[in-house]
């Protein structure tokens, strides 16, 4: 493989990637303020399928992601209410939500469009173009740096741009404001928060807002700059490998970038060799498409170090006990 | 689990409630679509239970359900989620195709034995490796099995379209038929006259269902293993303190789930399709959450979901049919707001029905001694494993 093939897997490694990273951004935030989310891919396809249905119907991408992330943070709001308000299951919530997603986007689908469940196809204004960062031209010539800059970097959607920026935003959120400080202690000792008069329940609330907005984000991303109109289940399993980085990343931003970018690769590696020889032998396709959730196994297997999530995951807060 | 509730309500006031609410949720989605939400439940109805036809498909339904719920519901009381029914499912049904394609067997009934063990134990196998990653390292036992759930999608793709495939049979991946000797005996053989139609997919794994009903009756309740697997998912802590492997526990309850899941291409693959194709499920490894959440975990109430959830799988397909623009995905949404509302909604309406209860009662009953460990043992506290 040459640097030009090289240059153009990285491309649609990061491409693939954007998805998973505003998914993973999304499950660190919820997460880390104890709320276990498994319901990421259904708000994605929830949002893949209203921001591409609002973006056919009036041709405008931007109002297209609005309504999408307004479907993400619905389904953010029954997760919330489920797993905050009345306790209840948050693996269960997050699975229901899931075949909720599964079931309306088809649902409604059919009877908007009467596509089986596709949207129409998006073109011109309806879809993220492409943005060509500045000198991108001017420095292509440049051997080695040139193409990294004007092939690799440049010519992505602007969201590509917001989910790289979101990785500093979140480290910055998380990490250097009174906010970020109590959502990870709501995390790891929501007793300690409450006893202080700050409200769990609204931490709690705040965080997994902020998930369904990033999980909009990334179903937009999906259906409108990803690719040209929603299809039937097409986040397929995006939301689940965002788990999966998110566990590999130790629920920290800037690992999560390095963990998705890495399941980016591998997908952007699937599509590229559809079929390997290695050694003699022919690897099938299936096998190269299934690489990602083998790789996701073995991640969760702990075969890359232990993590420890945070304390309170998963545990509905119980005032007075 | 208060004692606020008389037991009957608790199993089958509540369910019922949040059936409603769940049906009268997916009417509203009806209604917002533009269709007559009431309209819509009486086609569901009349083609679920409307005609000998109708009941065909719906117990036929109801039998891939009841595997699949069961196999749901001892995970359950393991308090292990165990999502990878769709995947277990399909290697259940890659183990009985392999059985009756290359086994020589004479008769259905020794068919139906070596087709099962084939189906138990190729599901038990690909429940294993999540469960010994959940048990051994802690992986989460959710996210491996989903994983499972779109690898074994892609082996069975794989083996359909390049292995198994019969050559020159037009292409379609899927393995050759079954021989006759095998054919299971369908509801127009055994009894018919009851007017079902010679084609009709209800066969004898029916009653294979219900002795599977039976069996994890017996082995929950009834066996010491049962007995370890309920104080496992009661408290962990409490089940390694008295001597409970914990290793052990998540192994077995994964494997005899996978196998009871596993068992249901009994009924699809070797009752109805009589040859592997490429998606022998169809959704049923799903729809075993639901059941399960809704049957309390407990054999009769599984039983009793399996055959509303059949009933809602005849009738939803018979809705596509019948409504211009509405399709079956709105079984899914119906499936997903059960789920949604008896497994984490259930305070909700818990609540209220304990505080009626309790107001109605006029004066205070003596507490039960102990409470016996509640069929799914679930609905009180919920704690997840991480």
């Amino acid at each position: 493989m040459d640097y030009a093939g090289l240059i153009q897997i990285l491309d649609s490694a990061l491409r693939l990637s954007t998805p998973l990273l505003f998914a993973c951004l999304a499950g660190l935030f919820s997460e880390r303020a104890g709320v276990f989310d498994i319901g990421l891919e259904g708000k994605i396809l929830a949002s893949a399928f209203l921001s591409a249905a609002m973006a056919a119907y009036t041709g405008n991408v931007w109002l297209g992601m609005f309504a999408g992330i307004l479907a993400s943070l619905m389904l953010a709001t029954i997760h919330g209410m489920a797993s905050i308000t009345f306790r209840g299951n948050q693996l269960i919530s997050g699975v229901a939500i899931n075949f909720l997603a599964s079931g309306l986007t088809v649902v409604i689908g059919e009877a908007w469009f009467g596509l089986g469940g596709r949207t129409p196809q998006l073109e011109g204004a309806a879809r993220f173009g492409e943005l060509t960062l500045p000198f991108a031209d001017a420095i292509r010539g440049i051997p080695f740096i040139g193409p990294i800059y004007a092939d690799l970097l440049s010519g992505h959607s602007i969201l590509v741009y917001v989910a790289l920026l979101c990785v500093p935003l979140t480290w910055w959120i998380l990490s250097r404001t009174r906010f970020g400080l109590r959502l990870r202690a709501v995390g790891e000792n929501p007793a300690a928060v409450d006893t202080a008069g700050v409200s769990v329940v609204g931490l709690r609330f705040a965080a997994v807002m902020i998930c369904g907005l990033l999980c909009g984000l990334a179903g937009a991303y999906l259906a409108t700059a990803l690719s040209a109109g929603f299809v039937k289940e097409m986040s397929a399993g995006r939301g689940f490998i965002a788990l999966a980085a998110l566990i590999f990343a130790k629920w920290r931003p800037w690992h999560a970038l390095g963990a998705t970018f890495l399941f980016g690769l591998l997908e952007a590696l699937g599509n590229r060799f559809q079929s390997l020889e290695l050694l003699g032998i022919t690897i099938p396709t299936q096998f190269m498409q299934a690489l990602p959730y083998i790789l996701t196994v073995v991640i969760l297997a702990g075969f890359v170090g232990r993590a420890i999530p945070p304390r309170a995951g998963g545990e509905p807060y119980v005032k007075e006990r | 689990m208060t004692d606020a509730l008389p037991k009957w309500a608790d199993i089958l006031l509540i369910p019922l409630i949040n059936l409603i609410l769940a049906l009268v949720v997916s009417g509203l989605v009806v209604a917002l679509i533009g269709k007559d939400p009431f309209e819509a439940l009486s086609i569901l109805v009349t083609g679920a239970v409307g005609s000998a036809y109708g009941w065909g498909y719906t117990l036929f339904y109801a039998t891939n359900f009841i595997f699949t719920g069961l196999g749901v519901a001892v995970a359950f009381h393991a308090r292990l989620f165990n999502i990878g029914g769709e995947g277990q499912a399909a290697l259940g049904g890659l183990g009985c195709a392999l059985v009756l394609l290359y086994l020589p067997l004479p008769h259905w009934s020794l068919a139906i034995i070596a087709a099962s063990l084939g189906a138990a134990l190729f599901g038990a196998a690909w429940a294993a490796i999540p469960a010994y990653l959940q048990a051994k390292r802690g992986s989460h036992i959710v996210i491996t099995t989903i994983m499972f759930n779109f690898i074994a999608s892609a082996l069975m793709v794989y083996l359909l379209s390049r292995v198994l495939i019969v050559p020159g049979a037009g292409g379609s991946p899927e393995t050759a038929r079954f021989v006759e000797s095998v054919h299971l005996p369908n509801a127009y053989d055994v009894l018919p006259w009851m007017g079902f139609s010679r084609s009709t997919p209800l066969n004898v794994s029916f009653l294979l269902a219900i002795a599977a009903c039976v069996f994890v009756w017996v082995l929950i309740w009834r066996t010491r293993l049962g007995y370890e697997i309920r104080a496992f998912g009661q408290s962990e802590p409490a089940a390694l303190y008295g001597g409970i492997s914990s290793v052990r526990i998540i192994m077995i309850a994964m494997l005899i789930s996978g196998a009871l899941i596993g068992l249901m291409a009994i009924n699809s693959v070797m009752g109805e399709a009589e040859r592997l194709v490429i998606d022998p499920v169809q959704g049923a490894g799903f729809v075993g959450i639901a059941v399960a959440l809704m049957g309390r975990s407990h054999p009769v109430g599984v039983f009793l979901a399996a055959l509303l959830f059949g009933a809602l799988y005849q009738g939803g397909g018979e809705l596509t049919f019948e409504m211009n623009g509405m399709t079956r995905e709105i079984i899914l949404v119906i499936q997903a707001l059960v789920i949604l509302f008896t497994g984490a909604l259930d305070n909700m309406v818990r609540a209220p029905v304990e505080r009626a209860f309790l107001s109605a009662r006029k004066r205070p009953r003596a507490p039960l001694p102990t409470n016996p460990v509640e069929p799914g043992g679930h609905s009180d506290e919920k704690k997840v494993e991480p």
